[in-house]
């Protein structure tokens, strides 16, 4: 299967920026994420040429690191928090409601590219759980309605 | 003059609406030609009465909460920027019982202030620690902190004082800061509170600390999941800068300390110190050999204080105050205070800072109100997701490094969360194996193999295939991961799971 096509200056360009700070592969990761919403593996042979490491290592540290992607995300992405405060409170509940509702699993993209799916440990949102964060913008207290309220407001937002 | 009205901006008074509360308080005042200053001020981390919006009177601070949009209008009727009487009326902020019994020390100013604006951080004692620390010697300051007897509020304990003496020892032309803002833990979010509501006393610290040890760079190393966090950080370090506080000549005094945010990348094991170190390299987060300790060979192989963000958000009041003001508070080897942070099942969930010595049970009770189901709580897991789960029979255990060391427990960061009487316990040894297993390194075996067997083990215990002989062989499979893993990942995971087994055996349908 082929790569999607991809802004190939857009990726030179934050590598040029960034790659003279010290341990300068994370912040040109994210530079390449913020700027195109992931990684496309043909920038692995640009970021390891810049740095001076191995295409493998350049590879390591994207698969090590749950954040980073590879592929194409959907409009929004959805991060529900799995982890224990959460749980306290039907966060499984809550999660089998948000795969049922977009018909996906974790790390899955819908047909109509609108959502992608994740998991996430913690967002730091404990006092208010459970919680889910959509595009960094953290919601409390969601159970499956607000769930579906929130849907519906981020889909009119676009 | 305008009224000042405080709306909070922290992310989760955001995450139940203070933005649309913010707005709607902004719109109802324009329409009635009213004149007001709206603040965006941090969270005072009461989350049961978030958003809260206050209102400057004469007497001081008034609250209203939880306020929701529609609330608005009749706020206003009820005259509320005069501290009018309403429904939503908590009375004075600083009255509220919840908030009046606490000793905020790290929180000073947390809540009341505007983040990110330096006139309202000095106004309200902001770096007055800085400005003694630059009379200092280096080993004066040291002195201050291990007279304060601070220690590690990221988990592990270590006194303060005794890491940066270490650093300020070592030779080296290049010294390092790295601040842990990996707060990855469960339950916790005391950390993304400073940084968020108050990120120029971490800013503050990590420069005291720059001075102690002669360092001149700092890094912060931020997980990605708090975007505002890293927004006031950047804001507030480049005010400091803006203003002299960072950078070649910190107030006229000729020493030079520069500041970064550096963004993790959803990887729970870099808040492992030396897996933070290498993912601040560059690398994958693999967890290093020590010794060297990173105070002698860290970052880029350098001499490194490396603290979680509670403990340098503590040094500013320290040198401001003095180490014996801090060691006041406490019991026993527990100096100072903990932000404890109430989570989970339970009705008044938030930020509490006491003295060490309170008890879960003043906790849970008191302050909490029981769980938010109103059901028995049946377990707390105190200390993140590697925190022993702690009976109702513990409950009157007072927060203390060594007391809880005692009950095969820990304090951690101070995240407490809350489980009701529907938790099956067997469930959540198994969720302990598969969190390690998804965020183990991968180094160390123990770690790596033990925590996927460790899932299987508990499927098998979960599913009634002989449990007798699969219990025996959880206890097997955690000895091996607590006394070979090579850090507090594998090495602490068996603490919720035979936590749990010891405690609630029944779950695990033992006899």
């Amino acid at each position: 299967m082929s790569q999607p096509d991809w802004d190939k200056n857009t990726v030179a360009q934050v590598i040029e920026s960034l790659k003279d700070k010290p341990g300068a592969m994370l912040p040109i990761l994210h530079g390449i994420q913020d700027a195109l919403g992931y990684i496309p593996k043909g920038s692995v042979p640009l970021i390891a040429n810049a740095l001076n490491v191995s295409r493998a290592e350049v590879h390591g540290v994207i698969t090590f690191y749950h954040y980073f992607r590879d592929t194409p995300p959907g409009q929004h992405t959805i991060h529900v928090c799995r982890a224990e405060s959460c749980q306290s409170m039907n966060g499984s509940g809550l999660e089998a409601h948000a795969k049922t509702k977009l018909g996906i699993d974790y790390h899955e993209t819908t047909a109509d590219g609108a959502f992608s799916l994740e998991p996430v440990y913690c967002l730091g949102n404990c006092g208010c759980s459970p919680a889910i964060s959509v595009d960094g913008e953290v919601y409390g207290r969601v159970n499956p309605e607000r769930f579906d309220e929130i849907l519906d407001e981020v889909r009119a937002q676009a | 003059m305008s009224i000042k009205v405080f709306v909070p901006r922290d992310s989760s008074a955001l995450s139940l609406g203070a933005e649309k509360t913010a707005k709607a308080v902004a719109t109802e005042a324009a329409k009635r030609g009213l004149d007001i200053e709206l603040v965006r001020n941090g969270s005072r981390g009461l989350f049961y009465l978030e958003p809260l919006v206050e209102i400057e009177t004469a007497k001081g601070r008034v609250a209203y909460g939880p306020v929701q949009p529609k609330d608005v209008p009749s706020l206003f009727d009820a005259d509320f920027l005069k501290g009018g009487s309403h429904p939503l009326s908590q009375g004075l902020t600083e009255e509220i019982e919840y908030l009046k019994k606490q000793e905020r020390l790290t929180n000073a100013r947390v809540g009341i202030t505007d983040p990110v604006n330096l006139q309202d951080y000095i106004a309200h004692d902001g770096y007055k620690g800085l400005k003694n620390a630059l009379n200092m010697e280096p080993a004066e300051i040291v002195k201050q902190v291990t007279d304060s007897g601070l220690r590690g509020r990221g988990g592990a304990a270590f006194p303060t004082g005794i890491k940066w003496n270490t650093v300020l020892n070592a030779q080296g032309e290049q010294k390092y800061i790295v601040c842990n803002a990996d707060e990855g833990d469960s339950g916790t979010f005391s950390d993304r509170m400073i940084m968020e509501d108050d990120p120029f006393v971490l800013v503050e610290g990590m420069t005291i600390a720059g001075l102690a040890v002669g360092a001149t760079q700092g890094y912060i190393y931020l997980r990605v999941e708090y975007p505002h966090a890293h927004q006031n950080l950047n804001a507030a370090i480049a005010a400091a800068e803006q203003a002299g506080y960072l950078g070649a000549d910190i107030c006229g005094s000729g020493k030079a300390f520069d500041l970064e945010v550096r963004l993790g990348a959803g990887a729970y094991v870099c808040g492992e110190e030396t897996s933070l170190l290498e993912s601040l390299e560059g690398k994958r987060g693999l967890v290093r050999y020590k010794p060297p300790l990173p105070a002698i060979k860290g970052l880029f192989g350098k001499p490194t204080v490396i603290n979680n963000v509670i403990s340098l958000a503590s040094v500013p009041i320290i040198l401001d105050k003095g180490g014996e003001y801090y060691k006041n508070f406490g019991m026993g080897r527990s100096r100072g205070t903990l932000p404890i942070q109430l989570a989970g099942n339970i009705k008044r969930p938030g930020l509490i800072e006491k003295a060490f010595g309170i008890t879960l049970r003043e906790l849970l009770y008191d302050y909490g109100g029981g769980s938010a189901t109103g059901r028995p709580i049946k377990a707390v897991q105190v200390g993140g997701p590697l925190g022993s789960f702690v009976p109702e029979s513990q409950f009157d255990t007072p927060l203390d490094y060594e007391a809880f060391a005692a009950n095969w427990a820990v304090l951690g960061h101070g995240g407490v969360v809350v489980f009701d009487d529907t938790v099956n316990m067997a469930t959540m040894a198994r969720y302990a194996m598969e969190f390690c297993a998804i965020e183990s390194c991968g180094k160390c075996t123990p770690c790596r193999i033990g925590s996927t067997r460790g899932v299987e083990v508990m499927d098998k215990i979960i599913n009634n295939q002989d449990r007798a002989k699969n219990i025996a062989l959880l206890r097997d499979l955690s000895d091996v991961m607590l006394n070979s893993s090579l850090c507090a990942l594998g090495g602490m995971t068996p603490y919720p799971v035979l936590s749990a087994l010891n405690h609630f055996p029944g779950d695990f349908g033992a006899e």
